[in-house]
């Protein structure tokens, strides 16, 4: 398929947008964790510090200097690596975070294989026979997971799988992972409680995506040269509906990050979120910058790869 | 004179209302009612320790039992309506009255003015809500005033997103032209001509936005993040109590049956909100 | 006698309101088509016509049933058949032709593919065979470059041959009935005449029957062997094409053929006022971004003409021709970047807001769309009353009174005022758009394409009122039209525009004798006519058309 000149320019002019949302979000974060909070000298040492102390951390800091440079030797730190010394503990931000990104990475990895294909999958089922008892039947289990918070579908699944039934432990990461069973069943908790948030707006935006393009007069013509159901909407919508839908799994994707927050901290997972809730109640803000700043690259670069996606699928830009 | 004794149903007013959205608008007007009525129905003053036993079970002296200090749990609930609402009502109508204004005014002044602010309402738009909120408390704290301007900011711009996105489509329209040819001036094309027109969707998505904020507002309550105690909303009733949940606590059930009742009735009621009955034939 | 290829008895289709009300909106139709004949189903917007040809197929749209009644097509029964029967049916034993080409191709998917899919569903023959099929069609439609027109993708070529193509993947099945449903009806007439001929010359060499369902007499009299009018979904009367034309019966038909007749315009006779209403000099407008006091795209380019005073402009020309932007660089909405306009002798500004408040009274315009152009939200007299508080400072009884007045001129009953636009009818809504212009008390009123989207005998009443306004109120029109009998039957002089530019003014009365120049004959010679040997009659320079007709 060749791609017209006019496909790169968007393409390009995608990925531009994107720098400068993440410059701006960077700002952002920079302002609410450095700007905002006052005095981070004072703040560190605590009220009973002396005014020579303060002064003295303040010129170590680097905090007398203009508050643009200090957001630009920042910027500069992130895309080196250097992501600063947590307040806290005293240890590398990089070093904190490595070990967890990993944790959180795996967790979201297995949600993304497990909820794509079967949200996809029910989500076009669900427009395919629309107002039919399977049509009906999703639609009132995705209005409901999705009414209700993340806490609360987390914390039903423990009271369903762990208390009732007894199936798997409540919180997973108090014991050791000695095997493969031991590990399926210390994922299984958080897996499956994100994997209902996350697919549940899957599947309503992609069923929403494919109905809309049946409801097109080209479907209707496939109908109209005696084409069954299942070719109308694989062979006629769905070519169609590709970049809708490919925004509804990158913004559904998104829900991966406020639904990792509440996970991680309802089964004790030792991932990025749990240590960023952390971060939060001792105020160990160069963390939480850089957690912050991971959750919104990723967000970002879900929604950009979606945008990227709906271009190119796009007939009216082929040559 | 049969006439003066006819209540004014939907139907006699000529809408239709189906079954859903009246049993969402009932359970909406209940929780406001609660909302309001709240401290004079609480059978024990919310703070107290009452019960002996914590995490105590359902009983003719407890409704709802009682949490992991003893407090009944009905009571709190009642008390906790007013967090959770009030809260979600400013900052639901904080983020809509701003984000519907800047939208029209954006798609009626188009040009670089509707670009600027649309690139930058996106960008702050690419930040994660409950993210938002961690970072905002984690600078500032977590009070009242600073929670509901935190949760307008987060839907601010998407509730501008789709006013622009209506606006600039009845913009477009024929009886604007009109309007502006007739010399009509900016304040008369935006309310008269424009808004009208887009205020039925708007209103639906209010409600959305109105679940929407409740959900992140009882996120970060469960995080310890929202209202702080001795005041509780519903989420932080959850959190207090999630201790109870490996026990099957009513304690950490009935705030989230709370949450789930309001939030879900509201969707069904703006999935079926009443339909203006109009026949082609007439 | 022969078996019929199609009857359809008694057959009636529900539907569903919006409340969940069921009205009929078939209500008992009947009639017969022979093998290889082609019946038209003519009738106006709600006559059910589109809605009985997509029954014919077994097809209903959602929220309409088939409720009673029989069709029966060859040997089958298609009101009692399963519906995976009905899809082994379409597209072998009958196939439908759309309204909007554009529409009804996928977007995602190469022509080729989508003109052969009916051979790969129905399993009829391999697929070389079934491209090499295509491509005869393709030729046999008078198509460009048939041999690599499957290649490209539906927004790579134009709407006429969007609309062949579309007929190209109808026929290829070899059904024993094909369905038109208006399918020239969104085509500028220069195109449509191709596309006629094209189906013509198919039509003709095949033993296909047909159904050609339409609202325009003119283009049915050309293809149809005989005629079923449609109103209310109940047929009015039903004949050979050469008796409806000649020899109507029903009352309704007569009406149908009356609003065809030209009504020759008679000029008011006036004494000559010393200025012209309106002056325009050298007018150059266009859109997008302005570069060295030029925008990007220039639609307009040095239009000059005069309208004196109690006469009437006519401005006719194709989609593109920029007759509407002429409109809208006269009101003021999109401003002019070169050339004067004079109102009544004095220079009027380019940008609507740099003109005083009386400048702005005096000119009014009114849009095609009456849906679009009436503020949804509002009362009838809601719209009303705000010119006249605008323009004239009116409030309360006064202003009240003189509304019911206004809905009076237009001969609308003054009740109306309390309902919303929706609740009205086309031709309703039209009047109160006109209403909403003489409140202001205009002297020129710009009409763009004010009876386009109506039916023909609603069209004819607005002219009707248009012309009986004028004589009461001493008004001036610029009508602007793609539909030359509308425009000869009230205008005095008419400009033929062609891509931004003014090629030829001429007495409207005179139109069709006095045209020179190519393009205005072209087009001229264009519009059908209520003569059902007219299109075969027809002779046009192919060069012509190839040079004007663009698409």
């Amino acid at each position: 398929m060749l791609r017209s000149a006019t496909t790169w320019i968007l393409v390009g002019q995608r990925l531009g947008i994107a720098l400068i949302t993440l410059l701006i979000v960077s700002f952002a974060v920079f302002f609410a964790t450095e700007l905002l909070p006052g005095d981070v000298a004072e703040i560190l040492l605590g009220q009973a510090a002396t005014p020579e102390a303060v002064a003295g951390l303040r010129t170590a800091m680097g905090l007398d200097e203009p508050a643009i440079w200090r957001f630009l030797s920042w910027l500069g730190g992130l895309a080196t690596g250097d992501l600063g010394m947590s307040y806290v503990n005293k240890m590398a931000v990089a070093d904190l975070l490595s070990g967890r990104l990993m944790n959180t990475l795996r967790l979201a990895g297995i949600v993304t294989l497990v909820c794509v294909p079967v949200a996809l999958a029910l989500g076009i089922a669900a427009a395919m026979w629309r107002g039919s008892w399977l049509d009906r039947l999703v639609s009132v289990l995705t209005i409901s997971v999705i009414s209700v918070p993340e806490f609360m579908v987390a914390t039903l699944a423990v009271l369903v799988f762990a208390v009732w039934l007894d199936w798997l432990p409540a919180l997973s990461f108090g014991v050791d992972v000695d095997s493969l069973g031991d590990m399926l069943r210390a994922y299984a908790m958080p897996v499956i409680s994100l994997s209902f948030v996350v697919s549940a707006q899957m599947i309503r935006m992609t069923r929403a995506a494919v109905i809309e393009t049946i409801n097109t007069p080209y479907v209707e013509m496939a109908l109209l040269k005696g084409a069954s159901r299942t070719r109308m909407v694989l062979r006629h919508a769905l070519p169609n509906a590709l970049g809708p839908i490919a925004n509804a799994v990158a913004l559904s994707l998104s829900y991966l990050v406020g639904g990792v927050i509440i996970v991680e901290t309802v089964f004790n997972y030792p991932g990025v979120a749990k240590l960023m809730v952390d971060a939060v109640s001792t105020r160990d803000l160069p963390l939480i910058q850089s957690c912050a700043m991971i959750f919104c690259i990723s967000y970002l670069a879900l929604i950009t790869l979606a945008d990227m996606i709906a271009i190119l699928s796009n007939p009216r830009l082929r040559r | 004179m049969s006439l003066a004794l006819r209540l004014p149903t939907p139907a006699r007013l000529g809408y239709s209302f189906n079954w859903a959205g009246r049993i969402g608008l009932a359970v909406i007007l209940f929780w406001a009612a609660i909302a309001i009525i709240g401290p004079w129905i609480a059978p024990y003053p919310p703070g107290d320790m009452v019960d002996f036993d914590y995490f105590g079970p359902m009983s003719s002296q407890f409704w709802m039992g009682s949490d992991y200090l003893g407090r009944d749990i009905l009571s709190r609930i009642i008390m906790g309506t007013r967090y959770t609402t009030g809260i979600a009502l400013a900052a639901v109508i904080l983020a809509c009255a701003g984000g519907v204004l800047l939208g029209m005014i954006a798609a009626v002044v188009g040009g670089w003015f509707d670009t600027l602010l649309s690139r930058f309402l996106d960008a702050f738009n690419g930040i994660p809500h409950l993210l938002f909120g961690l970072v905002v408390v984690a600078a500032v704290g977590s009070s009242i005033p600073i929670l509901i301007v935190t949760l307008a900011a987060m839907y601010l711009p998407g509730s501008y997103r789709f006013a622009r996105a209506l606006a600039v489509n009845v913009n477009t329209m024929d009886f604007v032209t009109v309007a502006r040819a007739r010399g009509e001036g900016f304040g008369h094309i935006i309310l008269r001509e424009i808004f009208p027109n887009i205020l039925g969707p708007v209103l639906a998505d209010l409600g959305l936005r109105f679940v929407f904020i409740v959900l992140v507002l009882s996120g970060l309550s469960f995080l310890g993040l929202g209202v702080q105690p001795p005041n509780a909303d519903w989420g932080a009733l959850v959190r207090e109590n999630i201790e109870g949940l490996s026990l099957g606590a009513p304690a950490v059930i009935f705030p989230s049956i709370a949450i789930a009742s309001l939030t879900i009735s509201v969707n069904m009621f703006i999935d079926n909100l009443p339909t203006r009955i109009r026949d082609r034939s007439e | 006698m022969d078996q019929p290829l199609v009857s359809v008895r008694d057959l009636k289709i529900g539907a569903k309101t919006d409340s969940g009300r069921e009205v009929e909106i078939i209500k008992g139709v009947s009639f017969d088509i022979a093998p290889g004949e082609i019946v038209a189903l003519i009738g106006e917007s709600g006559s059910g016509k589109t809605t009985i040809a997509l029954s014919l197929m077994g097809h209903a749209r959602p929220g309409c049933a088939i409720h009673g009644g029989t069709i029966r097509v060859g040997r089958h029964e298609v009101t009692a058949m399963s519906e995976r029967q009905r899809a082994a049916m379409r597209g072998t034993e009958l196939s439908y032709v759309p309204q909007s080409a554009a529409a009804a191709f996928n977007p995602a998917k190469r022509i080729m593919d989508q003109v052969v899919e009916i051979t790969a569903i129905h399993k009829l023959m391999p697929r070389e065979q079934a491209e090499a099929k295509a491509r005869a069609l393709f030729r046999a439609l008078a198509l460009p470059d048939p041999d690599t027109i499957g290649h490209r993708y539906p927004h790579q070529v134009s709407g006429g041959q969007l609309q062949r193509l579309s007929a190209a993947m109808a026929l290829i099945g070899d059904p024993a009935l094909v369905i038109f449903d208006e399918p020239t009806t969104a085509l500028d007439v220069t195109t449509q005449i191709e596309v006629l001929r094209a189906f013509r010359s198919v039509m003709d060499k095949g033993a296909m029957a047909g159904v050609y369902v339409s609202h325009d007499l003119a283009v049915v009299a050309q293809i149809a062997d005989r005629i079923v009018v449609l109103k209310n979904g109940m047929v009015q009367e039903e004949g050979a094409t050469e008796q409806i034309l000649h020899a109507p019966k029903h009352p309704y038909t007569r009406q149908l053929l009356d609003a065809f007749e030209p009504v020759p315009h008679v000029p008011l006779d006036r004494p000559q006022a010393p200025e012209p209403i309106l002056t325009v000099q050298d007018l150059c407008a266009g859109y997008g971004v302005m570069r060295d006091g030029v925008p990007a795209a220039k639609i307009l380019h040095d239009v000059s003409f005069r309208l004196e005073r109690g006469r009437n402009l006519g401005v006719i020309g194709e989609s593109g021709s920029g007759k509407s932007t002429l409109a809208r660089a006269i009101a003021g909405i999109l401003p002019a970047y070169r050339g004067n306009l004079l109102l009544d002798g004095k220079e009027l500004a380019p940008l609507l807001q740099q003109r005083s408040k009386d400048e702005l009274r005096r000119v009014q315009i009114v849009f095609q769309l009456a849906d679009t152009a009436l503020n949804p939200a509002q009362s009838i007299e809601t719209i009303l009353a705000r010119p006249l508080a605008f323009y004239h400072g009116m409030t309360g009884a006064a202003r009240k009174a003189r509304v019911i007045e206004l809905l009076d001129m237009v001969r609308l009953p003054g009740h109306l005022r309390h309902r919303l636009p929706s609740e009205l009818s086309g031709g309703q809504k039209q009047r109160v758009n006109l209403a909403r212009a003489l409140a202001a008390e205009p002297e020129l009123i710009l009409c763009d394409e004010i009876t386009s989207a109506l039916d023909t005998v609603v069209a004819a009443a607005i002219l009707d009122l248009l012309k009986e306004l004028q004589r009461d109120l001493n008004l001036s029109y610029m009508f602007i039209s793609h539909d030359l009998s509308t425009v000869e039957a009230i205008c005095d002089e008419v400009l033929v525009m062609l891509k931004g530019r003014v090629v030829e003014a001429l007495p409207a009365a005179r139109m069709s004798t006095d045209a020179a120049h190519p393009y205005s004959r072209l087009l001229i010679g264009s519009i059908p006519q209520l003569d059902t040997g007219w299109l075969k009659g027809l002779e046009q320079d192919p060069a012509l058309i190839a040079q004007f007709a663009g698409r």
